[in-house]
């Protein structure tokens, strides 16, 4: 089992005819992702490596089947492309482009969820997500990531992600998902949902947690594990010596209220029961000791 | 992500001029003379304003009345060349002065919890809003504005209506605030404040200070905000990162830090600083690694007196350790680097990575296998 994607996960990949979009494309099907469309308005018609391009999603959903999309299409496109995505039925969409205006994720992250409450948003700015032996999307290096399980990753950060799971398979332990949430200001998809769902997940026995400093998605997190968690969390927080970085003005200072340090937001975990790693070997070290508890 | 914007108060009135809000007239000055012509073509009296990016410039004493051309000469000379919490004050602004019955607080920014816009207004502007906030809450009123929907007039109405302002002053705050609202969507700002609105006693509602901080990343739909780029405080290390393209944050300390990714560098600051070390900056140059961003990176550190020690922290991902090793080898015959370099490489093809970098390793060249060991290495180094 896994969260959110699986070896049936179907993926057009908007953007496939673009440098980073075939690149990546091509690795992900290479990893065994069903890699089953692209799209590209002006390309219509032909191929990358054999993958059909169409004009858009709904195009390529009702030749395909396919039900998740990855996005690598420059920033300023970014906002049609979520669109046209939701509009075409697609279940699951991964943005990991990156630089995309806070109105823009504002404004899409609200239309989904008022006009396509079943979308789930990943990022933008993310590395994507990876159910290792199943299905890779995005831009993580598969070959890192130990299939199996029992620890379901969900991280803030990129190369902090591949960390993780480069700790753990240092360790011998396999991951049933791993899903790089991206640190923009409006993540499609929080901290929250992951956790929901690997609590949910009955092959996920342990999930591991990488944040970051600023806002408040962590403390969230710890209310939530706190309250609705049974399985254990590992975690790490980046960021810990990070001087206060440019303060948003007076309003932003109020908005945080407190919140935001690495030291409230490693507080908050431990008080709701996490293990809290000062380095993310330190986190992996932790996870092992969990695991080898299980 | 790019830095914000941040606006000095004349740029912030200027783009709030864009979107229709009442501002007054005035005109910069970089010098006391450029002051006393501005305020003879203004007329007295008027208001000498310094331009920085920070606050308490009236405390600092920063902003002063000036009733005729002699009190702008000297208050213009008393404030050009100010520190203001480490801003040295090179521009002013030179304002027609307003008459003042009471002065609010206004604000737009993200509510990155609530995943929507934030309005906050008060009846108690023109103090420090945090203190308003601390002590009484319930003097701000507030609106969660859902980016899907905008402002209504009617949701603005209720806010107003919910701040106890001078009833005199409500339907031109609520136009005001509504156009706020547009500035800071369709322009793209991370924050507007404006503090204070102030009510005239001839009952006009109008703008006597502004904050703008604008999202760096919306840059490629305002052509016109590249002119804030050049005013942005920077120091000169992180003037030349900046320059090419880097994103560097200069610290205080002697060990030098590389990493790729944002995360990655932000957690290799932090163990330098478990291990007992200060890390020098914070330098992220993204996931590629190739030898001419890694050459920059040592060029902008290597400029740095302070730093006695590099920590290089790379974790191969889809970049190969070969790819990564081949840009530090290229990088060093790029560069001249005068302090030694402690190197972890890890991820993909590690194992390669450091075959190929094995035989150029010395005393000046070092690699440890983890991110713990290589930092104390690079702490020690930085302390012999």
């Amino acid at each position: 089992m896994s969260i959110f994607v699986n070896k049936d996960t179907k993926v057009v990949y908007q953007g496939l005819t673009g440098s980073q979009g075939r690149y990546y494309g091509m690795l992900n099907r290479d990893y065994g992702t069903n890699v089953v469309a692209g799209t590209n308005p002006r390309k219509a018609g032909t191929d990358v490596e054999g993958v059909p391009v169409f004009a858009n999603c709904t195009e390529a959903v009702a030749a395909t089947g396919a039900n998740a999309s990855c996005i690598f299409i420059p920033a300023p496109g970014v906002f049609d492309a979520v669109m046209d995505a939701a509009e075409a039925g697609i279940e699951f969409v991964a943005c990991i482009t990156e630089g995309v205006p806070a109105h823009d994720e504002a404004r899409f992250f609200n239309m989904l969820k008022r006009d396509y409450p079943g979308v789930r948003l990943l990022g933008p700015n993310c590395p994507g997500i990876i159910t290792p032996g199943e299905c890779n999307i995005g831009i993580t290096a598969g070959h890192i990531a130990k299939p199996g399980g029992p620890v379901g990753i969900v991280s803030r950060s990129g190369t902090l992600t591949y960390q993780a799971l480069y700790e753990l398979q240092q360790k011998d332990i396999g991951v049933t998902t791993c899903v790089g949430i991206g640190g923009d200001p409006v993540p499609g998809t929080s901290f929250i949902d992951c956790l929901e769902a690997f609590e949910a997940d009955p092959d996920t026995k342990a999930v591991m947690m990488i944040g970051e400093i600023g806002g408040s998605a962590e403390e969230e997190a710890a209310e939530f594990i706190k309250h609705h968690m049974s399985k254990p969390v590992s975690s790490y927080i980046a960021g810990v010596t990070a001087p206060p970085g440019k303060k948003m003005g007076h309003a932003g200072a109020i908005v945080s209220g407190g919140k935001g340090t690495a030291e409230a937001k490693m507080e908050a975990l431990r008080d709701a029961g996490a293990q809290v790693g000062l380095n993310p070997t330190e986190a992996g070290e932790l996870m092992a000791e969990i695991v080898a508890g299980l | 992500m790019l830095p914000a914007v941040d606006l000095f108060e004349y740029q912030g009135k200027q783009f709030f001029k864009g979107y229709g809000m009442p501002v007054s007239d005035g005109e910069v000055a970089f010098s006391v003379d450029q002051a006393v012509a501005a305020a003879e073509r203004l007329g007295t009296p008027v208001m000498v304003k310094a331009q920085v990016h920070t606050g308490g410039r009236g405390k600092a004493g920063g902003v002063k009345f000036a009733a005729t051309t002699d009190d702008a000469r000297t208050h213009a000379a008393n404030i050009l060349g100010l520190d203001i919490n480490g801003h040295i004050v090179q521009r002013l602004w030179i304002e027609k002065a307003s008459d003042i019955s009471e002065e609010y607080y206004a604000s737009f920014t993200l509510d990155r919890s609530a995943k929507k816009h934030l309005g906050m207004l008060s009846a108690e502007g023109g103090v420090e809003i945090e203190t308003v906030a601390a002590e009484n809450p319930d003097a701000i009123s507030k609106v969660l504005v859902d980016p899907a929907e905008g402002l209504t007039e009617e949701a603005a109405r209720a806010w107003v209506e919910g701040a106890n302002l001078n009833p005199a002053a409500t339907d031109q705050a609520v136009e005001i605030l509504r156009k706020l609202y547009v500035a800071y969507t369709e322009g793209d700002a991370d924050l507007v404040e404006i503090n204070p609105l102030i009510l005239t006693p001839e009952g006009r509602v109008h703008v006597l200070d502004a904050k703008v901080t604008l999202d760096a990343n919306a840059v490629f739909r305002h052509e016109d905000y590249a002119q804030y780029d050049e005013t942005q405080p920077r120091d000169e290390r992180e003037e030349a990162a900046h320059a090419k393209g880097l994103q560097y944050v200069g610290l205080a300390g002697s060990v030098g830090v590389i990493a790729n990714g944002a995360g990655l560098a932000m957690s290799t600051v932090d163990v330098v600083n478990q291990v007992g070390g200060k890390p020098a900056n914070f330098l992220d140059i993204g996931g590629g690694a190739n030898a001419q961003v890694m050459a920059n990176a040592l060029e902008v550190i290597n400029n740095d007196p302070d730093v006695r020690a590099i920590f290089i922290n790379i974790f191969g991902g889809i970049t190969r350790g070969e790819e990564v090793a081949n840009g530090i080898i290229g990088a060093l015959d790029a560069v001249d680097i005068e302090a030694p370099i402690v190197l972890r490489l890890d991820g993909t093809n590690a194992a390669e990575g450091r075959e190929i970098l094995a035989p150029h390793l010395n005393e000046k060249l070092v690699m440890e296998p983890t991110m713990l060991d290589a930092a104390r290495r690079a702490v020690a180094m930085a302390a012999a």
